[in-house]
């Protein structure tokens, strides 16, 4: 039974920014995460990190502040956006301090000023900070080693399954699988908090990591929390047909193109992500196909070695001498935990959260390209502050009384077949667009599947169908939750595409929250 | 088509990676088959497997008829071909590779090029397992751990180069053969091997000398020199 101040949940660029500034801040820190480190979405990564430095265009924070809103189709918060924005370049320059390779430009006049950045789309100008086409992955196991080498203890393979309270009614710690010793075990601490990314691999097409299930949100909900903006999915436009691997904005931002069967252009290729994703669902929903044209990028080599790899892996094309099929999947969980100015999640004293599980109200209803690494810094250290500042829950530890699911009478098979029909309904009832009718049959498919009922076969130790299972009934919970959001937005913003209500509605300024009482 | 993992034999259908094979087969035919994954596109590192004896990343390497799979080499392996890694982070630690006391320095584009592919490392371990020390030496560093050295050292930003050199001598650089196995096995087109052979040259500087040579000096006569014919 382990006893610190402050307990991380989740290794990617968020939790170790959070716990590298509670270490500096005095706090004795543990890290508790599911995989091994690097099994997260922020290695993936690619495109940069939004800072308005001005190292080639002019640019400013009120720029990028007002990008930011825009985008958000007012549903942000200002005072959170201009946090955001503001941090932004103390941001890079801690990245740039701990030894981030960023991709540089000659003959700069200090540090930060020879930062190489790219324009991504919704940017007003070159704000995007980028390690060629390795941005996440640079910047994650940069923070690795400093994370590593600072002393802290990262826990791996315990999966997050409750946070545990204490008679004041405050977090306190958390219970978890111990996928290594098939135990459940408790970690208990003065203050937690949450890092475990977004669910973007509930849905059958998309580009996340696998397990990105939304176990952090799923847990919060279970404890009394709230969840907000859910109906806000983010589909990016460009990823390999049927592989749906992302090619990133960035290739866009270089100056590719999207053209049609006919080979012609037909939408502004640097609009925002949900402009873009709509023209291109609007041509695949009419038969046709589309295509990214990177032939007559410059340097294509240089700039994006990753991007032609992958298309070249994945797609089996030379991007540089052939058009790449793509269409849209679902990319980033703009919806997460509710959390005040602090990152205190609402309802919940002593539990933060912080990067993609969380809605800090930065995103409002469409995020842009590159602001979701910054929050994952920016507010992650800030997360990491506020949290090794607040003052101790007290710790009261409690006997473990939880049933993993586990029953030699049930078949694994079962858990997979249930996870595809799930992801599958989702993506055509809950997609890019949505009506009350796919809603409500996409409510009463994934019900009849009755996961909660389900079991894995097998001890628990080392047993991937259990770790499947638990992720399954967290995404059963969070497709509740996320129809449940969909419904109630009867507009058209963003993201969240109604097709009976086309326009956007002054009355729905504001993003969807649910409890669990809500979806019981 | 047919495969074994680890003896036992599947059928499979005709797939783009392996990756998708083991998929299929867990959730099909085999759900006690064990395995790792998360990004499935050659960044996260997790996937790496043996396929024929060569390391491969299952999310990259299509496979062929009468592949062979096992699991990477000289981790505790789990459950068939999933090994526990841990213990190769704790290397990053011992090694003390980060940047811990920060420099003043405006790079460049030259600069950005000195680590560009070394810092495309992705922690897959395929090099650790392809190297031969390691079956004669369990505490030798290996090879990634050694790119990761060098590619602190090789940053002008970072102040604390010499603690670094000096946490890589012992079970460490001059334990490489210069076999040039890592290089072959990495994913990513990292070169470990040419990387040691800079972190020899910048110890050297720092005064330190290949102990494999200082002892053919005490001993007088042909000691043997792990680099020659090499
Ligand atoms: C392909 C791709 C490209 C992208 N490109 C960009 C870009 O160019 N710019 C940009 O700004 N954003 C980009 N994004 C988005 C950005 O990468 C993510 O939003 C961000 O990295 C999220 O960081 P995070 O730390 O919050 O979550 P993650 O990096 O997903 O980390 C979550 C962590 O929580 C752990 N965890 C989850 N569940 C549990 C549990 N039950 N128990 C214990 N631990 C758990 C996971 O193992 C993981 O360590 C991209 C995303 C993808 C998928
Ligand atoms: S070159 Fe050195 S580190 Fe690389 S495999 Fe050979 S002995 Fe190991
Ligand atoms: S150096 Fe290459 S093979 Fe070795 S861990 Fe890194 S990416 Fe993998
Ligand atoms: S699944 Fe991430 S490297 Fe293969």
């Amino acid at each position: 039974m382990i006893s610190i101040d402050i307990l991380v949940v989740g290794s990617g660029i968020s939790g170790l920014s959070a716990a590298i500034s509670a270490k500096q801040n005095g706090s004795n820190v543990l890290v508790a995460t599911k995989n091994i480190p690097t099994k997260c979405n922020s290695v993936m990564a690619q495109g940069g990190i939004n800072a308005a430095l001005g190292n080639l265009e002019k640019d400013s924070i009120e720029l990028h502040i007002e990008d930011t809103l825009k985008s958000a189709h007012k549903l942000a918060n200002k005072e959170m956006v201009e946090l955001l924005c503001s941090n932004a370049p103390d941001t890079i320059e801690f990245l740039e301090k701990i030894g981030v390779p960023f991709s540089r430009l000659d003959n700069a006049s200090s540090p930060l000023k020879s930062v190489a950045q790219r324009k991504l789309g919704g940017a007003s100008s070159k704000r995007a900070c980028y390690a060629q086409d390795y941005t996440g992955l640079k910047v994650l196991h940069t923070l690795l080693d400093y994370t590593l080498n600072l002393g802290i203890e990262i826990k791996d393979n315990i999966f997050l399954l409750e946070l545990i309270k204490n008679s004041k009614n405050e977090v306190c710690g958390a219970l978890f699988f111990n996928f290594n010793s098939g135990e459940v075990e408790a970690i208990y601490a003065s203050k937690v908090i949450i890092a475990t990314g977004g669910f973007g691999s509930i849905y059958s097409k998309n580009t996340n990591s696998l397990g990105s299930s939304g176990d952090g949100i799923v847990t919060v909900l279970k404890a009394g929390g709230v969840a907000r903006g859910l109906e806000f999915i983010q589909f990016h436009p460009t990823t390999l047909k049927g592989s749906n691997i992302l090619v990133s904005e960035s290739a866009r931002g270089e100056g590719g193109y999207l053209v049609d069967s006919k080979n012609e252009r037909f939408v502004d290729e640097l609009a925002p992500r949900d402009v873009v994703a709509k023209a291109i669902f609007d041509k695949i929903n009419n038969r046709e196909k589309v295509f990214l044209d990177l032939r007559n990028i410059k340097d294509i080599t240089t700039l994006m070695p990753q991007e032609l790899k992958l298309i070249k892996t994945y797609a089996k094309v030379d991007a540089t001498k052939e058009l790449v099929e793509i269409e849209p999947a679902v990319h980033y969980s703009i919806g997460g935990i509710a959390v005040d100015k602090n990152f205190n999640a609402i309802n919940l004293k002593g539990c933060f959260a912080v990067g993609e599980c969380s809605n800090a109200l930065v995103h409002g209803a469409n995020r842009l390209g590159g602001n979701s690494l910054l929050e994952a810094v920016a507010f992650g250290r800030l997360a990491g502050k506020k949290a090794s500042d607040y003052p101790d829950s007290t710790i009261e530890r409690e006997d473990i009384k939880y049933n993993l699911p586990l029953d030699t009478n049930y078949s694994n098979f079962d858990i997979y077949k249930a996870k595809e029909i799930l992801a599958d309904t989702l993506f055509s009832g809950v997609g890019i667009v949505r009506e009350k009718n796919s809603l409500t049959d996409a409510k009463s498919r994934i019900e009849k599947l009755n996961i909660e009922k389900l079991k894995a076969n097998g001890t628990a130790k080392y047993n991937t169908n259990l770790t499947a299972l638990l992720e399954l009934q967290n995404a059963n919970i969070l497709a509740q939750a996320i129809i449940y959001a969909a419904n109630k937005r009867e507009e058209s913003r963003g993201s969240n595409i109604r097709e009976e209500f086309p326009d956007t509605k002054e009355e729905f300024e504001y993003p969807i929250d649910v409890t669990l009482g809500d979806i019981k | 088509m047919k495969i074994t993992v680890n003896e036992k034999s599947y059928n499979i259908e005709k797939v783009l990676t392996l990756l998708d094979a083991l998929y299929k087969i867990k959730s099909t035919q085999d759900s006690n088959l064990t395995y790792d994954a998360g990004c499935r596109s050659g960044v996260c590192g997790c996937c790496s497997v043996k396929v024929n004896g060569k390391e491969q990343l299952a999310c990259e390497y299509e496979p062929q008829d009468g592949d062979k799979i096992e699991p990477i080499k000289y981790y505790p392996i789990k459950k068939d071909l999933l090994v526990d890694k841990s213990s190769g982070y704790n290397l990053i630690s011992k090694e003390r590779a980060y940047l811990k006391l920060y420099q003043e320095s405006t790079l460049e584009k030259t600069d950005e090029s000195k680590t560009q592919i070394q810092t495309d490392c992705i922690l897959c371990s395929s090099c650790y397992s392809a190297c031969p020390v390691l079956e004669v030496d369990k505490n030798f560093l290996g090879p990634f751990a050694l790119t990761r050295a060098y590619r602190y050292t090789a940053d002008r930003r970072v102040a604390n180069e010499k603690e670094i050199v000096d946490n890589i001598q012992k079970s460490a650089i001059w334990d490489c053969t210069l076999c040039g196995e890592c290089t072959l096995a990495c994913p990513m087109g990292i070169d470990p091997k040419a990387d040691i052979l800079q972190l020899r040259n910048l110890s050297a500087k720092h005064g330190y000398m290949d102990p494999n040579l200082s002892n053919m000096g005490f001993g007088g006569g042909f000691g043997f020199d792990p680099n020659g014919g090499f």
